[in-house]
């Protein structure tokens, strides 16, 4: 043990005596199975049960054990060798073991002994048992009352002979639930006419109409895409970006405004494509189990990380649905929950056969109907010109004997000159990259490249020949036992990648002072290509870098020789001689680089150079009468060569290429495996590879029961979740709405409702929220409501000093809570006090400024960071790209979730890193700027300016003190830009706004303004 | 629930009740002073903390090789390897092994073309790639033993870093700050220092996972300001910083006295510390007052070789030497936990020239921060690591069936590390591999064993170093580890 307990622990200890010793009955759910669970059931549970015993099974515990003896003798604790093990001074049969440091306390032993003294009786879990039907109690103060909530909470008090605090003045209500429903600051205007509207209706209102703002959506959609461990990239090492992971966050942000009841809710994320007819949007949102990562690592085993995602799902469903932890179960049972590994895979079942797939959705209304009209315009165009080509093909049709004979005497004439190739006199050979690479020139006519070897390389050749008709060049890669690997290749492994090729004539040696004359290349064929990269990739006219580059290779033909020909789309008529400069780029990089090669002169056609075979072929044939077919092969043919046809099919070319794309893009989904479907095991210790016995599809044995129309698939699991029978899942849902408009939630275990999870601060409360939410249809908005209409959300929350050891934690409620807002809360209002937040709701994720050497951090510094411009620079936090291995630091800095896995409940830390943020990050320090020169603009008077500024971060008029500690500041910064114009520039343009900006880099610093009061 | 756990949510809630009146008449200057009862003990979470027992090391430097340096070629010589170049593995062997690249119908295995010798009083062998390391070989520790459960680079790290190859959870810099506190006033206690590419990690391997976020390690950069937002916007002089600063206290202040919430005490002590952190900070990456033979020592000024290096950014021999100088330097000031990443040995191929220049990066500037701290007496209280988040192969990678092999492939079953210093047993070789360097045949260290006996000498018992997460006393070492007293010294 590092501490001894502070005092509080002695204290609520004895609470907890007063509480339950002598007073009502044990309950052994609530008093006793976390005490088994803490410390007796890692080895008398489940699992193990040395002895045993099994102290999560009443018949277990009070069976004969091994020895003869029972551990719980109902009625009678000194017959119970369980209080004898736990209070005996012999070490040998001390537990828990004394060597295991963990020692039950005389309090913990007094309650084991009153429950078996009581009967020893076993009760259910509180979270398992069905919503109680409780009426909100009487109370004594009836004036405090808003609503229901408030006699629950007034109960308990007035119990502990406590009054609630006094109501939040209105200026703290308005900035407190602007906040809460909306994330953003109230305006001075909005502050102002709620301050002055004393009409009995207006508090009401107000809730009215953030409830109906857009910005709700986001707000409240944030806090489900915690849960959703929602994000823009892959998640595992290359992390590769996921550009369309928005489509998911609009759904959430629209749902939620649109106040998609939470059944429904659940329903269409876990299964929505498997509803009836099932529209885009529920198909899109099962998106919600896509958010799982994705490893693209080399060499990995996709059926490990698809195991991995399907876990990741069912232990995702079991934090935010049901606030269980059902992780552990992988490997074993659960150790303090009553929760098997067997109900681990019979749940795993339930998604196993839910397959990652996309689906095309419209980019939105407006853009279908768009489409409609670009692609009606489109059609007629296509239409005109089709029937453009229609005439022109008549045409040929009728010229076809005349075309026929044309063709037959360009065959006639090809025979006479048959290919051959010749080898052509070197005059120079150089790489352009460094002289130091060499060429030798060897007896067979081939160059041997050695010395240096470069990464990338132009080999520039140059040839003389007397040849009269060039029709092509030949280039041959030879083997070499000079060369790694013998070549032909300079790599170690004897690889190269030709890139490009490029022919040049002139009709003297001098390429460098005129122009020479670029060739256009006709056909490449090669002996051996590598795939991916074929022989008329060299002529594409496209290079690059690695593989983003095209280009002809030979891999695994290593140490072979083999040849690329290469032909010219117009043989090339000489007189006298000419010279040939050939350029062979090779741009791969990492030395992909030729090391041997002969490159010779082509002369002489083949037939197939212009006509293909199959048409000589059909010339041959001049019986007479052609078959339709053999005329449209013609005709076809000839249409390629006849320059009026080939114009107008480049024009529908160039038409279709820029034909209207239907708008629709692709999103990631979860959609049902129709063919083999899996069939699921338990694994062995979790491992995807030691499946066991097979299990089907069913959920936890402590729950109601499911039913499953076949097989049970998704669908008939989100029903389940949210039919109204199954009481955990509307407890911990509106124990997260309480959460996110308490700090707390009325469970502070927020996402562990099992044994070892707190017990609720009102259970009741919790048991008819629970109630109400299924009544009242799975409203969220209805609950934020009725919660936020409570007298108990009103309660000031300034602290009660007087109450620190009667209720330390505010576990009854006494006041409301303080807590900083979220990460992205932080900014908005930063840019919403600023006036320069971009209000823009949904839509592609955006790159607000990045420190620099952020985004090279990950992988391979694979990652570019490109600053959105205009308004998207100024969005709200929520629309920031997450890139999960490199998230952007003014979000993790205050406690953004990383989104690897699902996340019910934030941290909110306090660091020096979060003041150093909202000091000196530039985004703050602009808004400070922009929020001076708002100032200025707006007012006159430096205590009207102060007031100002100081409202639009607080929501309240500053004292006296606070505009003089102010005024101080303005002071001293006036005098010093005053005197320092460079300074003044360099900060804020001038020496008056300057000053102002040292104030307002304050105001928007406060404690105050970024905590939600 | 852990007692540092539960004392920590005592503080961010309810900290004025731990004072017998209250925090009523205390004046809030007092209730910030450092020394204080209130603001050492709980208004500040990463204040000094007494370990379980007598501990150790004080500070722990773990320098990161990720991407997997391979253990053949640097640290584990297997003569019977390089007798068998060429030849293939036996099939029992390779039919039960699983590769990332790897075609195991042609694969052979492949010698490695260093030379081992022997080095210091104890012998300990070295590849001739790391002729510095040598130098040192009395105060190291060489476990040729590790082996771990994962096979790609990313849950790999995330093991090693985090003892769960899963997301969300702490890693050990987290760890040991969560149990010890910050041995410094105005530096974080757990501080990330980079060179080179990055890791197939990234951020995930300094996250402070389910831990608040205060206990999550802080990047130091290598250009420009160390740490982020650490200096004040152009234009505003340290005066009216100051100035700006004492009217927030003041504005705070007046809050805290009217709603008397603790948590604005501690929003105040962090705006402080920042402050302080403007000063500390760039006052410990100035080296202008280090010796002139300390900087060559470390290799600081070291020209860049060139001829390996894939993908690095940035001059990786002079970053890489100024973080080992920049780590001796936060140890001196108290930082906890210095975690140096170097993310650039993934050689598939070219395993030669890769490895001599990644080797010719590291090789110095390791074995002078460990003769350094040394001189300063400062080695028997740090911790100096070399770890990865596995081996290679012995054999020859032959990617899409090349048999043409340069590199080796990702390998699990062993790999080697070093470790310096911090309770650690110097000169001396633990565990051993076959004959071809395939499998841990004596003493196997896993991950969760390096981790508790790591926690051992900072003087916490890592199975009561706990923190409750969703129901669960979670630790660094998962379910398993055990202390491996071979190795202390």
């Amino acid at each position: 043990m590092i501490h001894c307990f502070t005092k509080k622990h002695i204290l609520s200890l004895s609470i907890l005596l007063t509480l339950h010793i002598g007073a009502a009955e044990i309950d052994f759910a609530r008093d006793i199975q976390p005490l088994f669970s803490e410390n007796c059931t890692t080895c008398h549970g489940p699992d193990k049960q040395k002895a045993g015993l099994n102290l999560t099974d009443k018949k277990s515990a009070r069976a004969e054990l091994k020895s003869g003896k029972r551990a719980v003798v109902p009625g009678n604790p000194d017959g119970s060798e369980l209080i004898y093990r736990v209070t005996t001074d012999d070490a040998d049969d001390l537990m828990p073991p004394p060597d295991h440091g963990k020692r039950l306390k005389p309090a913990q032993i007094a309650l084991i002994r009153q429950w078996i003294t009581e009967g020893g009786r076993w009760s259910q879990h509180w979270a398992y048992l069905p919503l109680s039907q409780v009426a909100p109690p009487e109370v004594k103060t009836g004036a405090w009352i808003r609503n229901e909530i408030d006699r629950f909470v007034l109960a308990k008090l007035e119990a502990t002979k406590l009054q609630p605090s006094p109501g939040a003045d209105r200026n703290t209500l308005i900035k407190r639930l602007s906040y809460d429903l909306i994330g953003l600051p109230p305006t001075p205007g909005e502050v102002e006419a709620f301050v002055n509207d004393k009409s009995s209706g207006a508090y009401n209102k107000l809730i009215g109409r953030l409830l109906a703002s857009q910005h709700f959506g986001e707000r409240w959609g944030r806090h489900w895409l915690d849960k959703a461990r929602y994000a823009d990239s892959d998640g595992y090492e290359k992390d590769n970006p996921r550009m369309n992971a928005w489509r998911y966050r609009d759904w959430v942000i629209n749902s939620i405004n649109a106040d998609l009841p939470f059944d429904q809710f659940t329903i269409e994320q876990l299964a929505g494509d498997l509803l009836p007819n099932a529209t885009d949007l529920q198909k899109l949102a099962t998106a919600f189990n896509r958010q799982t990562l994705t490893n693209t690592e080399g060499g990995t085993d996709q059926e490990q990380w698809r195991v991995a995602a399907v876990m990741d799902r069912e232990e995702t469903l079991g934090s935010v649905w049901l606030g269980l932890t059902v992780g552990c179960a992988r490997c074993h049972n659960h150790k303090y929950d009553q929760f098997t590994q067997k109900e681990y895979y019979q749940l795993f079942a339930y998604f196993n056969n839910g397959d990652e797939s996309s689906t095309n959705i419209p980019r939105s209304q407006q853009a279908l109907a768009d489409f409609a009209k670009t692609k009606k315009s489109h059609e007629s165009k296509v239409k005109d010109l089709m029937a453009k080509i229609k005439k022109r093909n008549a045409t040929l049709k009728k010229q076809l004997p005349m075309l026929e004979k044309l063709l037959c005497d360009e065959i006639a004439n090809l025979k006479s000159d048959p290919v051959k190739f010749h080898s052509m006199e070197l005059i120079s050979a150089r790489a352009d990259v460094s002289d130091k690479v060499k060429f030798t020139e060897k007896d067979d006519g081939s160059l041997l490249v050695s010395g240096e070897n470069p990464a990338i390389a132009e080999y520039e050749v140059n040839y003389k020949t007397g040849l009269k008709r060039i029709t092509g060049i030949r280039i041959e890669v030879l083997p070499d036992e000079s060369l790694a690997a013998k070549g032909p290749g300079r790599t170690p492994h004897g690889n190269f990648v030709l890139n490009e090729v490029r022919i040049y004539a002139n009709a003297n040696a001098d390429f460098i002072s005129k122009t020479p004359q670029l060739l256009k290349l006709g056909n490449a064929t090669a002996t051996y290509s590598q795939k991916d990269w074929p022989a008329k990739n060299a002529i594409d006219g496209k290079g690059g870098a690695g593989k983003n580059g095209t280009g002809w290779a030979i891999a695994n033909e290593y140490g072979k020789p083999n040849s690329l020909d290469i032909t010219l789309a117009e043989p090339l008529e000489i007189d006298t001689g000419i010279y040939l400069h050939i350029v062979l780029d090779q741009e791969y990089g990492s030395q992909h680089t030729i090391g041997r090669f002969r490159i010779t002169g082509r002369t002489g056609q083949n037939p197939t150079d212009g006509i293909p075979e199959s048409i000589v072929k059909l010339l041959k044939n001049n019986s007479g009468k052609r078959t339709t077919q053999e005329t449209e092969s013609l005709l076809a043919f000839v249409q390629t060569r006849d320059s009026e046809a080939i114009q107008l099919k480049a024009n529908l070319k160039k038409l279709n290429s820029n034909a209207p794309k239907p708008p629709v893009m692709s999103v990631r989904v979860i959609s049902q495996r129709k063919n083999n479907p899996r069939t699921t095991h338990i694994l062995h210790r979790g491992e995807f590879k030691q499946p066991r016995e097979k299990v089907f599809a069913d959920t936890i044995a402590t729950l109601p029961k499911i039913s499953n129309r076949g097989e049970g698939d998704r669908l008939d699991l989100a029903r389940w979740l949210v039919n109204g029978q199954n009481p955990i899942v509307p407890r911990v849902i509106v124990n997260q709405i309480w959460a996110n408009l308490f700090g707390e939630g009325l469970v502070r275990s927020i996402n562990d409702f099992g044994v070892r999870g707190d017990a609720p601060t009102h259970p009741a409360l919790l048991d008819w929220l629970a109630g109400e939410f299924v009544r009242r249809k799975w409203s969220r908005k209805e609950m934020i409501r009725l919660i936020t209409q409570s007298a108990t959300y009103q309660q000031a929350s300034i602290h009660r000093p007087e109450l620190a050891h009667t209720d330390p934690n505010n576990h009854l409620l006494h006041r409301q809570n303080r807590f900083r807002v979220e990460a992205e809360i932080v900014r908005d209002l930063t840019l919403g006090a600023s006036g320069q937040l971009s209000l823009k709701i949904g839509g592609a994720s955006v790159y607000p400024p990045l420190p620099s050497g952020v985004a090279e951090l990950s992988y391979a510094n694979n990652f570019k960071w490109a600053v959105s411009r205009g308004e998207d620079r100024y969005r709200r936090g929520m629309y920031t790209f997450f890139k999960r291995t490199s998230p952007h630091p003014n979000l993790i800095t205050f406690d953004c979730p990383d989104s690897n896995v699902t996340c019910v409940k934030r941290n909110i830390s306090n660091t020096p890193i979060a003041a150093l943020a909202t000091l000196n990050n530039s985004v703050f320090t602009d808004a400070a700027k922009a929020m001076a020169k708002r100032l200025i603009k707006e007012r006159n008077g430096d205590t009207e300016r102060i007031a100002m500024g100081f409202q639009l971060c607080t929501a309240r008029k500053p004292s006296t003190k606070e505009v003089a500690a102010f005024l101080a500041l303005l002071k001293k910064a006036k005098l010093y830009y005053g005197e320092n114009e460079t300074e003044a520039k360099a900060f804020n343009g001038d020496a008056e706004a300057s000053a102002w900006a040292t104030l307002t880099r304050i105001f928007l610093n406060l404690d105050e303004f970024i905590t939600r009061e | 629930m852990h007692p540092i756990q539960s004392q920590l949510e005592q503080t961010r809630r309810n900290f004025l009740a731990t004072s017998a009146s209250g925090l009523g008449g205390v004046a809030l200057a007092s209730l910030l002073a450092e020394d204080g009862l209130l603001a050492n003990e709980f208004a500040n979470p990463l204040a000094p903390r007494k370990p379980h027992f007598e501990p150790q090391a004080k500070a722990c430097i773990n320098i990161f090789m990720a991407g997997a340096p391979s253990h053949l070629d640097l640290f584990d010589p297997k003569p019977e390897l390089n007798k068998r170049d060429g030849q293939a593995l036996p099939k029992e062997v390779l039919d039960k092994a699983r590769f990332a690249f790897i075609k195991p119908d042609t694969v052979k295995l492949m010698g490695t073309k260093r030379v081992f010798k022997p080095h210091g009083q104890c012998g300990m062998e070295f590849s001739d790639y790391l002729p510095h390391l040598g130098t040192v070989a009395d105060d190291l520790l060489m476990v040729r033993s590790m082996h771990t459960d994962e096979f790609n680079h990313h849950p790999g790290q995330l093991l090693m870093q985090s003892g769960v190859s899963r997301f969300g959870m702490p890693t050990v810099g987290s760890w040991i700050n969560y149990g010890l506190g910050n041995g410094s006033n105005n530096l974080p206690g757990y501080v990330v220092l980079t060179a080179g590419r990055g890791s197939s990690g990234g951020a995930t391997l300094w996250q402070s996972g389910f831990l608040p976020s205060t206990y999550a390690g802080v990047l130091f950069r290598s250009k420009g300001e160390p740490v982020l937002n650490l200096s004040n916007p152009k234009g505003l002089p340290p005066e009216l910083q100051h100035a700006g600063l004492e009217t927030l206290h003041t504005v705070n202040k007046g809050r805290f006295e009217k709603i008397k919430d603790p948590e604005i005490a501690s929003r105040i002590a962090s705006y402080e510390l920042a402050s302080r952190m403007q000063t500390a900070a760039p006052e410990l990456i100035d080296l202008s007052k280090e010796n002139a033979s300390t900087l060559k020592n470390y290799g600081v000024d070291r020209k860049d070789p060139g001829g390996g290096g894939r993908g690095k950014f940035g001059n990786t021999h002079q970053d890489f030497a100024r973080n080992c100088l920049l780590a001796r330097r936060m140890v001196e000031r108290g930082v906890r936990f210095i975690n140096i990443i170097y993310a650039s040995w993934d050689h598939h191929s070219q395993l030669d020239n890769e490895l001599k220049y990644n080797a010719s990066v590291v090789d110095q500037p390791i074995a002078a921060l460990i003769r350094d701290l040394k001189q300063r007496g400062l080695l028997d209280s740090t911790m100096v690591q070399w770890s990865s988040e596995f081996g290679r192969t012995p054999l020859g990678e032959n990617r899409g069936g090349n048999k043409n092999a340069t590199g080796r492939d990702h390998h699990p079953f062993c790999f080697s590390m070093l470790m310096a210093g911090g309770g650690f047993k110097g000169g001396h070789i633990y565990g051993k591999t076959d004959e071809i360097g395939w499998n841990v045949v004596e003493k196997p260290v896993h991950p969760n064993d390096l981790h508790a006996t790591m926690l051992h000498c900072f003087g916490l018992d890592h199975e009561q170093l706990t923190y409750r997460f969703q129901g669960r006393d979670f630790r660094l070492t998962d379910v398993a580890g055990n202390v491996i007293k071979d190795w202390l010294a």
